[in-house]
């Protein structure tokens, strides 16, 4: 056993945790929040030219062919520094997918652009019922003369209104069985019927995505024809514990602001760190965010390595959802009123870290993985 | 990174498995929950010792095994997990061959170790008093230094393992004329010198727990002495962090979760198994995701240990987070037995062999020795988080 990350990743962290503060200070988050595309194209392509964008694609689709757990300590740092964009959704959304179970002509066709930074990938997945599960897919792709005829609508796709090519689960044929007759297909740019709306959210940049008769070739089938609930959910897994990273580094970065505020902050005629009640609050929530960085390593360990890993992740995401509004409700105590004042920073932490409970599957979906793996 | 155990690891713990599934079919003990601090059995540590797994990581010129903190770990979670009757060795073996180790005289190692390893020597700890618990510092037992001995007045409590114990570790004040944290110094002193009483104290669970020891005018040998005089406090303090690994709370009450788990998967309500009533479902969920992070806690505790540091703060986090944990999965097992919680071990119609019940009843002390969850916290916030005191 060894939890210690190796001398390359701690580079790599230290990197990353350089670049991000100087890129994205919260002036600079604030104005993206508030732009409608939610990013800035100069900084993508920088992060492209650092190779963030091929970081875990093989050096032959013009990658970097580093692991999953170089990428997951990656997306950490970006959650401690609340970065704004697509690049979860490119990578986890799009890159991981496309690299997964695409053909060897989709992956020379998407992988390169993508690692260079040419391509901005999503997933619309959810629908507007809300619940995630593949009799809740609604949206119907029908065979017509070598193409397919997309109907529908997805709801909740992270950044589709600035992504130029996307991944869409549909239903292409009737099976009651559940799991069985949901096909992904990758549709490019934007195509005849397709309309996208950004809505207004808590954090992310979340859109309306409506398919009215949009026609897609056949060769944009990802994976097996019928068989695309198994890949939704390998796609789900990975994306929980990458979400994970993110919430870890989010987490630590809010206890690190704490901590420093009850250090500086007076009252009484000294640090409000030095009452035992706010050392016990910090204690508290010290332990939660360990508890998150131990379980997320331990997932995203196991999944880099291509063990099983199921049970891991279910419980990395069980207690990072247990924790989330104990750490936020203890910070936010912690600071008073000023923690509420859109002037200071916590709040962009305090939107994300709650947008990221809500996001992808919930606690229900893994008590039911954890029921059927208790002795 | 590698978040898994080595096959020789691996293989070592079925070793482990396979001696105490042969104790057990033997009818040697009975597992109990709290057997690794309750139960004496001289036979079973001289049994364990001819495997050589006392001073499992000690160097071999001490006659030790030299092996990893893990390993430890992994012979001790097989222990606790089977309810063995490991209480004779266990303090000694926990924590008072690595002080002797690390402040003990080239004499005292070859001297003590040996009998640690060998399952002959038991060593009760007395660090408590009336007056000083949490704070520690302030013990007013005290050891003044006459000639080649320390003349020693004063009492313990919630001595551990007092009765049955043939050696004391002491923490006694040898300078009364400086701050508290700085006259205080280490001993370890046979049970049976003349001056030395004990009064046991029974736990809310009946069981004799521990024990009240007086020390009337007791003449203890100077190289009785561990380390410097004068410099226990900050020994102390190093032994507390292997006595706070928390393993010992959240392993000792696996067979409460295992047997809540059981009763949940048998036991029927209005018709419906317990197990798939959604709510019930729920909470054992819950204590399974609780259980794995207790485990991932303890596992890094061993680990910093197998980097050559002190885990003073990963030791408070595991402790205070285990005995946090013990008491919820209790107080849990208790609710879903509903009327049956009430049933004592000994009872007719006693569910889970009282497991539930013994555990409930026990767990409310275990937040408090060995530091209490407050002090735990204070030792995270101030000395790992650097918040000012």
């Amino acid at each position: 056993m060894n939890l210690s990350f190796s001398e390359e990743q701690e580079i790599l962290r230290k990197t990353a945790r350089d670049f991000l503060s100087s890129k994205f200070p919260k002036t600079v988050v604030k104005e993206l929040e508030l732009s409608d595309s939610g990013y800035s194209p100069e900084i993508w392509n920088e992060m492209s030219q650092l190779g963030w964008m091929g970081l875990s694609l093989p050096e032959k689709y013009g990658g970097t062919g580093m692991s999953f757990l170089d990428q997951a300590l990656l997306i950490e740092e970006m959650g401690r520094a609340c970065m704004p964009g697509p690049y979860f959704s490119t990578m986890i959304f799009g890159a991981y997918p496309i690299l997964d179970f695409g053909t060897e002509q989709q992956k020379n066709k998407y992988l390169p652009e993508i690692a260079s930074g040419k391509t901005i990938l999503t997933l619309a997945l959810i629908e507007p019922e809300g619940r995630l599960a593949s009799d809740a897919i609604e949206t119907r792709a029908a065979a017509n003369a070598g193409n397919w005829i997309i109907n529908g609508t997805k709801l909740f796709v992270p950044d589709a209104h600035i992504a130029n090519c996307l991944l869409c689960i549909t239903r292409t044929k009737d099976i009651i069985a559940s799991g069985s007759g949901l096909t992904i297909f990758i549709i490019e740019e934007d195509r005849k019927g397709m309309s996208k709306t950004l809505l207004k959210s808590l954090a992310e940049k979340l859109c309306e995505v409506t398919f009215a008769n949009v026609n897609v070739p056949e060769d944009n089938v990802l994976g097996q024809l019928n068989e695309g609930w198994n890949m939704v959910n390998q796609i789900l897994n990975r994306a929980v514990v990458a979400k994970c990273c993110e919430i870890l580094g989010m987490a630590q970065q809010v206890l690190d602001m704490t901590v420093q505020y009850a250090k500086d902050r007076k009252q009484f005629d000294r640090a409000i760190g030095s009452f035992q009640i706010i050392q016990h609050y910090c204690a508290d929530m010290f332990t939660a965010v360990e508890g998150i960085r131990l379980s997320t390593y331990q997932a995203a360990w196991r999944l880099s390595e291509g063990l099983p890993c199921i049970e891991e992740i279910a419980i990395a995401r069980a207690w990072a959802i247990q924790v989330i509004e104990q750490i936020l409700g203890l910070s936010h105590q912690i600071h008073g009123a000023m923690g509420s004042a859109i002037e200071y920073d916590l709040h962009y932490y305090t939107r994300r870290m709650k947008a990221s409970e809500l996001t992808l599957r919930n606690a229900d979906f893994y008590s039911e993985t954890l029921a059927q793996a208790i002795p | 990174m590698d978040f898994r155990i080595t096959k020789a690891q691996e293989e070592f713990r079925k070793e482990v498995n396979e001696f105490l599934k042969k104790e057990l079919k033997e009818g040697l003990w009975k597992p109990t929950i709290d057997a690794w601090i309750m139960t004496y059995d001289p036979a079973f540590t001289k049994r364990v010792a001819a495997k050589g797994w006392i001073g499992l990581t000690w160097p071999k010129e001490y006659g030790g095994q030299g092996r990893s903190a893990i390993d430890r770990l992994i012979l001790t979670e097989e222990m606790l997990r089977y309810g063995a009757p490991a209480a004779c060795h266990w303090f000694a073996d926990r924590q008072i061959g690595g002080s002797i180790l690390k402040y003990g005289t080239e004499q005292q190692k070859k001297e003590l170790l040996p009998q640690i390893i060998k399952g002959e020597m038991y060593v009760g700890l007395g660090m408590s008093e009336p007056e000083a618990g949490s704070d520690l510092a302030s013990l007013k037992t005290q050891a003044i230094k006459q000639g080649d001995y320390y003349v020693v007045n004063g009492q313990k409590t919630w001595t551990s393992g007092g009765t049955y114990m043939n050696y004391l570790y002491l923490l006694a004040r040898t300078d009364t004329n400086v701050p508290k944290h700085r006259g205080l110094s280490e001993f370890i002193i046979p049970k049976n010198l003349p001056g030395i009483t004990t009064r046991p104290i029974h736990d809310i669970t009946g069981n004799e727990a521990w024990n009240e020891t007086f020390f009337e005018n007791v003449k203890v040998p100077k190289d009785c002495l561990i380390g410097k005089e004068n410099d226990g406090w900050r020994q102390v303090m190093e032994q507390l962090a292997f006595e706070r690994s928390g393993m010992e709370r959240l392993l000792a009450n696996y067979p409460v979760f295992e047997g809540i788990v059981q009763f949940a998967r048998e036991t029927k309500s209005a018709g419906k198994l317990l197990f798939d009533d959604p709510s019930i479902r729920q909470k054992l969920v819950q204590l399974k995701v609780e259980f794995e992070l207790g485990r991932l806690f303890m596992y890094r505790v061993a680990m910093v240990i197998d980097e050559g540091r002190s885990p003073e703060w990963e030791a408070s986090m595991s402790k205070a987070y285990s005995t946090t944990f013990e008491q919820r999965l209790a107080a849990v097992a208790l609710e879903i037995l509903g009327l049956y919680g009430q049933l004592a071990p000994e009872s007719k119609r006693a569910k889970l062999d009282g497991l539930a019940y013994h555990s409930y009843l026990s767990s409310k002390g275990y937040s408090l020795q060995a530091g209490t969850t407050e002090i735990l916290k204070n030792i995270l916030a101030t000395r790992k988080l650097g918040l000012p005191t």
